[in-house]
């Protein structure tokens, strides 16, 4: 097989001789790589287009991120404006829109180490939140960046809870405008991107007050710098939030409004409407304001989090096969770690989920476009579902993203520690998502309100009235359900219907129980509040059970469409079966909990489990080459596409400024000790 | 003082006070580790600004000043006890961060382990005054915790009286040492010794890295800083590879084997002492992981009864986040678990103390458990610790994410120990091949001893075999006896599933090895469930010492809370091997909600216990005062990126792109 040259480092010279331990694992390759490549960018001409954008990128000495793990705050930041700008270049000279697939090839090509990421949230928010004179106006400033935006929700002492902010917004009839305060220290915002140093405009989310009454929260175009000369604006309080995991990149900021007054123009008005004598109009429903989270956090999924995983893996599988340690057998070398059944219990449900995850946000994703055109013409039914089922998979993608990359990353040993294996970065990037765009608990909850719901709906109406049919995603709870699982054989395990089955009785039974003892609260005088706080770790439980049957379900789904190609299907289906049995086994107690499975039909599961871990190795390389992350983008000393780990390391470990510049602390600090000793000799 | 956590603290049923006096071992012990922190922080020489704002470079400069002052001042205040010198450092290194820690505690130790007195006597007063500074090379590019596998050489020219150390292969590049890459002058390098042509395995020699004078590289060696790291900004790790590097035949620890001047090797005698020091430093680890977590955990607490979120009911004002169960029940369980393993890490260091008596007297008949107990200890309680430091974290929410709240620091710097000090995946087998041992010892008719004698009741082992599922127990669940004995149960479960598995892969013809391999999964859960009834053991016998009813009462909580968490948590254990029914696991996790609320007004008062100086905790968000959002937005202000009110990137890049679009 030629070596794909597009995967490597170009220029580099060690390329030409791939190590002998990495090549081995692609010669019987025992399915398509480039067709399964294809599958994940959704089609041929896609991976060409993105294979084309990443030869201009990385081509581009500019946009380099070699030296990033050599920089301090300051200097990422700089670093991720010059890279921004040069994009922009780039973009404006290839004729690349804003929003188009080359423009997002190359940022999933850098990272996502680029300034301005919240100046999109920004833009999109106005879209989905503003009348179209806003749209046609603000959308114009911002793309040709006239402005730069940024979204001010979170504040200093709020968080998730959105009616718990306290910036406030108070029209003034007298002068048609809208007076923004901050009144507390606790309503700061805080942690907004781009806004500590950059953002010339932010999207603040303030409790609207009009003709004396509270309405609730909406969303307010605030100016915040000067377009002269960058200054704070008077009344504006703005500021970096100081050094934080990572994210160094990004100038996350704070911002106090003193009484800082802004046009009734710039309230976004597409669901709610102050009119110049203050008299408010609502025209959509609570919710609607919550659309444009909605949104964010089904595209942060594949843009932003996913990767993440997915490169955690690559790097971590690679080096698996060329690091060797302890024998397998006194006369043998030294076995490759992966195959160790140790390592392989560490790293392949971890690929799995990488594989899994794609397809969920896949899936995702089309439901948001069937959906999105409707709820803005204030069409809402769709959007509950969307909501719960948007929360729910953020809450579950971003936990298990963080999980696997940390272990990804301590399955590296020693050298995982090191910034150079690339590692770090990823692990300290994902698990920044499971707080932000929303606390995953919180999130998690709020799917669990809505499977109480359907779940009593669905009760209700049995008997009776004729059923309404429950929303596609939760349809599964009013579908007959077994006492126990039927499978006895190993065979039967790898049934994708036996373990979606067994993943949807646990779910059932786990709201069941919730409801019953919500209700059991209830009618012996708890208010429902309260009665939610009783029972809420069940609430969350079968929150967590029912977003691994949907993404099981999901995988399952997408599998199907497959037929076409049985090599592929084949390898993905090991993955989801491993995936969905790796749950089981997981949380064996609530599959034993009723019987549902025996302690011997769990053993079989243990058995296939075993299995699938010794034919998923065949294939490990393989499929981790087939997410077609080039070494620039993996930026790892350890994941290279070649193999010549050590090699890499080493020189690149010769470059880091403590070795490139002198030691100040031996001078003072270092010398003086150590001359009393030679002064003696 | 905020007025929540002023609430907090006069609601609590004991005075944490007595806590710690547990904690430290005596009164006496608080009052003096006290008095050593009060040096400190009332010491100007020890102040310094926030290290999160400094650079690398920067952060690396202030701990080499800071260990060349704690040297004067050490001397100065007669701090000579291995305790003081550790709640010396304890306050004023961030997480026993220091360039020349390796010097002391491995330079050193192993000097006075394998050294002659000759070379005690030349090498120890100035490693001990840092008039050399020493490290300790082990661990290559390639080569990590399987020793036998290091390539570095050390061959003998019986010509000069001289070992020539060589790196032949990239992989066999020293890497990691700590303090190696820029501080030390000497490092003592393991290396496979070669002489008449014969290769005798791992020996140690004494190397000297830069010269005296000017502190550069000596000819042959080329030495530098591997690069940025997770976390240990302050560390120079370093790499080293040396070529046909010559130093004397003296230079060979020499106190066990020996290389006579003609060449002729000497072989060592029986050398099992060195199970001493590993022994010391897991049981230091043990500790590690105990105060990482405790530090973690009274952050998170105190963070989390003076934050508020939400509503439990509409119109009440939003409650403090600690009162929301589903917080409760992401730290409580930590906090129990921190003061478990604070108990084993006390029993460890006590066992280390008496286990060097006796081999003192010679007796080396508890070794082999120990060493085997060490190293699954050391596995389980970082594995633990390590996630449930981050859980601590993600409960702060967003602010969890900035330094300011502490917690990514004790992350990034503890995270390390599972994978160093022995991969902690080996450790557990290490501590599995002793369990397999012993299992097979029992099984021939013998009796075995120690932690693992619960495996002389095995039923398969009785005379009148009974089915696996009936035990002759019913677990009390408010019972820590009782519970212990579930756990041992449990242990032996799965050393026997482990035991059995095993022996069919045998008896597949497959080599010894590769049957092990591919039962590994099995071995590593059993080593795991036998730590975890050490671990619930521990606690529950600890309980059994503590006189002060109103202790004893807090602590028998959170014993029992430790204790059917783990159940909770591996439900699947317990019913699958019938130890418990379907029922009492429900009963489990209904109690576990009545121990988060009997905890609840005890939590903020159990972290005050752990007594950690603010500037231990090195935190905004676990303040003594609870004041936060100030301090914060104070914090913030002083950081670098807000030197200039408008930042040159402004004028570099973002006024043109601007003017050019």
């Amino acid at each position: 097989m030629d070596s794909p040259a597009h995967r490597m480092a170009l220029g580099d010279t060690r390329s030409r001789q791939v190590h002998p331990d990495i090549e081995s694992e692609r010669c019987m390759p025992s399915f398509n790589v480039e067709q399964l490549t294809n599958i994940l960018d959704g089609g041929a001409q896609n991976t060409a287009l993105r294979r084309k954008v990443e030869s201009i990128v990385h081509s581009d000495p500019e946009l380099s991120l070699e030296d990033n793990y050599f920089m301090t705050q300051n200097e990422r930041y700089e670093a991720a404006f010059k890279k921004t700008f040069h994009i922009q270049m780039l973009a404006q000279r290839l004729g690349w829109s804003q929003d188009s697939r080359e423009l997002r090839y190359a940022q999933r090509t850098l990272s996502g180490d680029l300034a301005l990421g919240l100046h999109r949230t920004f833009l999109k928010s106005i879209r989905t939140l503003g009348s179209e004179e806003q749209v046609a106006k603000w959308d114009q400033l911002g793309t040709k960046f006239q402005i730069l935006g940024t979204y001010a929700q979170t504040e200093l002492g709020h968080g998730t809870f959105l009616r718990g902010l306290e910036t406030e917004a108070t029209y003034d009839a007298a002068t048609q405008e809208f007076v923004v305060h901050s009144p507390t220290i606790t309503a700061i915002k805080w942690w907004p991107g781009d806004l500590g140093r950059s953002a010339t405009h932010a999207l603040v989310q303030a409790q609207l007050i009009c003709s004396g009454a509270r309405q609730g929260m909406h969303a307010f175009i605030v100016p915040v710098r000067s377009l002269e000369d960058h200054s704070p604006l008077p009344g504006i309080t703005v500021g970096d939030i100081g050094p934080k995991m990572d994210f160094d990149h990004m100038d996350n900021g704070f911002l106090k409004l003193d009484h800082v007054r802004v046009p009734r123009e710039n309230m976004l008005s597409r669901f709610a409407q102050v009119l110049p004598d203050g008299t408010y109009i609502k025209l959509g429903t609570e919710k609607s304001n919550y659309f444009g989270m909605v949104v964010v956090r089904v595209e942060m999924l594949m843009d932003e989090v996913l990767p993440l995983l997915q490169k955690a893996c690559v790097i971590a599988i690679r080096y698996s096969v060329i690091r060797r340690q302890s024998q397998l057998r006194p006369s043998d070398p030294e076995a490759k770690i992966l195959d160790h059944q140790t390592q392989q219990q560490k790293l392949f449900p971890q690929l799995a989920k990488a594989y899994v995850f794609h397809f969920v946000a896949n899936s995702l994703q089309k439901f948001l476009h069937r959906s999105y055109s409707s709820i803005l013409d204030r069409d809402f039914s769709l959007l509950p579902e969307l909501h719960a089922l948007s929360a729910g998979m953020k809450a579950m993608v971003s936990d298990f993203c963080s999980q696997g990359a940390e272990l990804c990353r301590r399955a590296c040993g020693g050298h995982g520690y090191s910034k150079l294996s690339g590692l770090p970065f990823l692990v300290t990037k994902v698990t920044a998502s499971c707080t932000y765009e929303g606390e995953n608990t919180v999130l998690y909850l709020q799917t669990a309100r809505f499977l109480v719901k359907s779940y009593l709906q669905a009760q209700e109406s049995t008997g009776s009235t004729p059923q309404r049919p429950l929303p596609e995603s939760v349809a599964y709870l009013t579908a007959p359900d077994l006492a126990r699982c039927p499978a006895q054989t190993a065979a039967d395990f790898l049934h994708p219907e036996v373990y979606t089955a067994a993943w949807a009785h646990v779910v059932v039974r786990l709201i069941k129980d919730s409801v019953y003892h919500l209700q059991t609260l209830m009618q012996s005088g708890a208010d429902m509040q309260e009665a939610w706080n009783q029972t809420i770790l069940r609430h969350l439980q079968a929150a967590k059970a029912h977003c691994y049957y949907v993404t099981v379900k999901i995988f399952t789904e997408a599998l199907e469409k497959l037929e076409s190609e049985p090599a592929i299907k084949q390898v993905l289906k090991r993955l989801c079966d491993l995936y969905a049995l790796d749950g089981i086994l997981t949380n064996a107690g609530d599959f034993l909990h009723d019987g549902f499975l025996s302690g011997a039909q769990i053993d079989v599961v243990k058995t296939v489990y075993l299995d699938l871990l010794l034919l998923i190795r065949k294939d490990a390389i393989l499929l981790t080459d087939a997410f077609d992350y080039t070494d620039q983008c993996l930026n790892s000393a350890l994941g290279c596409y070649d193999g010549n780990v050590y090699e890499r390391l080493f020189q690149w470990a010769q470059k880091s400024p403590t070795n490139t510049q002198r030691n100040p602390a031996y001078e003072k600090y270092i010398r003086p000790l150590l001359q009393s000793w030679s002064s003696k000799l | 003082m905020n007025q929540d956590l002023q609430k907090e603290r006069a609601a609590a049923s004991f005075n944490p006070e007595l806590l710690t006096h547990i904690l430290d071992g005596s009164p006496e012990n608080t009052r003096r580790r006290r008095e050593i922190e009060n040096m400190i922080l009332n010491d100007p020489d020890f102040q310094h600004e926030d290290l999160n704002f400094l650079s690398r470079s920067q952060r690396y400069e202030v701990a080499v000043k800071k260990s060349a002052t704690s040297l004067k001042k050490m001397r100065t205040y007669g701090i000579a006890d291995p305790d003081e010198i550790m709640w010396f450092k304890k306050l004023h290194l961030v997480n026993f961060v220091e360039p020349v820690g390796l010097n002391y505690s491995m330079f050193i130790p192993t000097l006075l382990n394998q050294g002659t007195a000759a070379q005690q006597e030349k090498w120890l007063l100035p490693s001990k005054r840092l008039e050399i500074i020493g490290t300790y090379a082990q661990t290559e590019l390639g080569h990590g915790t399987h020793l036998r596998g290091l390539e570095t050489t050390a061959t003998y020219d019986p010509e000069t009286q001289e070992f020539i150390l060589n790196s032949p292969s990239v992989t066999s590049i020293k890497w990691w040492p700590g303090g190696l890459g820029k501080t030390s002058n000497y490092a003592i390098v393991l290396a496979q010794l070669i002489t008449q042509g014969k290769c005798y395995g791992l020996h140690a020699f004494i190397v000297p890295l830069r010269e005296l004078g000017t502190h550069k590289p000596l000819p042959g060696i080329t030495v530098g800083d591997i690069g940025p790291k997770f976390g240990y900004d302050e560390m120079d790790n370093g790499y080293l590879k040396m070529d046909n590097y010559r130093i004397p035949r003296e230079n060979m620890l020499m106190k066990y084997a020996q290389v006579k001047p003609d060449g002729t090797y000497v072989k060592p005698l029986s050398n099992k002492l060195t199970y001493g020091t590993m022994v010391f430093i897991r049981s230091f680890l043990v500790g590690e992981a105990a105060r990482c977590l405790s530090k973690a955990c009274t952050i998170a607490i105190r963070y989390s009864a003076v934050r508020h979120q939400s509503e439990i009911k509409p119109d009440e004002p939003e409650p403090q986040i600690l009162d929301y169960q589903t917080q409760q029940y992401k730290l409580f369980p930590f906090l129990a678990t921190a003061y478990a393993f604070q108990f084993v890490g006390a029993y460890m260091k006590e066992t280390y103390h008496r286990i060097n008596e006796d081999i003192g007297q010679g007796d080396l008949s508890g070794l082999p458990e120990l060493h085997a107990l060490t190293a699954g200890l050391k596995a389980f309680t970082s594995w633990t610790a390590n996630a449930a430091i981050e859980a601590c974290r993600m409960a702060c929410g967003g602010h969890g994410y900035s330094h300011c709240s502490g917690l990514p620091n004790i992350y990034v710097n503890f995270t390390p120990t599972c994978t160093f000090e022995g991969e902690n995946t080996v450790m557990m087998l290490q501590t599995a091949r002793f369990l397999m041992k012993s299992y097979d010892q029992v099984h021939s008719g013998k009796l075995v001893y120690g932690t693992v004698s619960y495996l002389n009741d095995l039923p398969s082992q009785r005379i009148q075999p009974q089915q696996v599922a009936v035990w002759p127990t019913v677990v009390d669940i408010n019972s820590p006896d009782s519970l212990t004995k579930a756990y041992k149960l449990r242990a032996s479960r799965l050393v026997e599933i482990a035991a059995k598995n095993l022996q069919t892969e045998v008896s597949r013809r497959k080599s010894r090895e590769i049957a092990w391999n591919l039962t590994s999964i099995d071995l590593v859960r059993a080593s795991e469930a036998h730590c975890h009834y050490v671990v619930v053991k521990l606690f529950s016998e600890k309980l059994h010492q503590i006189q002060e009813k109103s202790i004893q009462a807090v602590l028998r909580n959170l014993c029992l809370l430790y204790a059917l968490y783990g159940i909770s948590q591996n439900a699947g254990d317990f019913l699958q091997g019938s130890i418990m029914t379907e029922s009492q696991i429900t009963q489990v996790n209904e109690r576990i909600k009545e121990l988060l609320m009997a905890i609840r007004p005890e939590a903020v008062a159990l972290v005050d216990a752990f007594d950690f100086q603010d500037v231990t905790l090195g935190s905004v968000l676990g303040r003594y005062d609870g004041n936060v959002y100030e301090n914060m937005f104070e914090w913030a202000k002083k950081s670098p990126l807000n030197k200039t009110e408008v930042h040159e990137s402004y004028h570099k890049h973002l006024k043109s792109l601007q003017s050019k679009l």
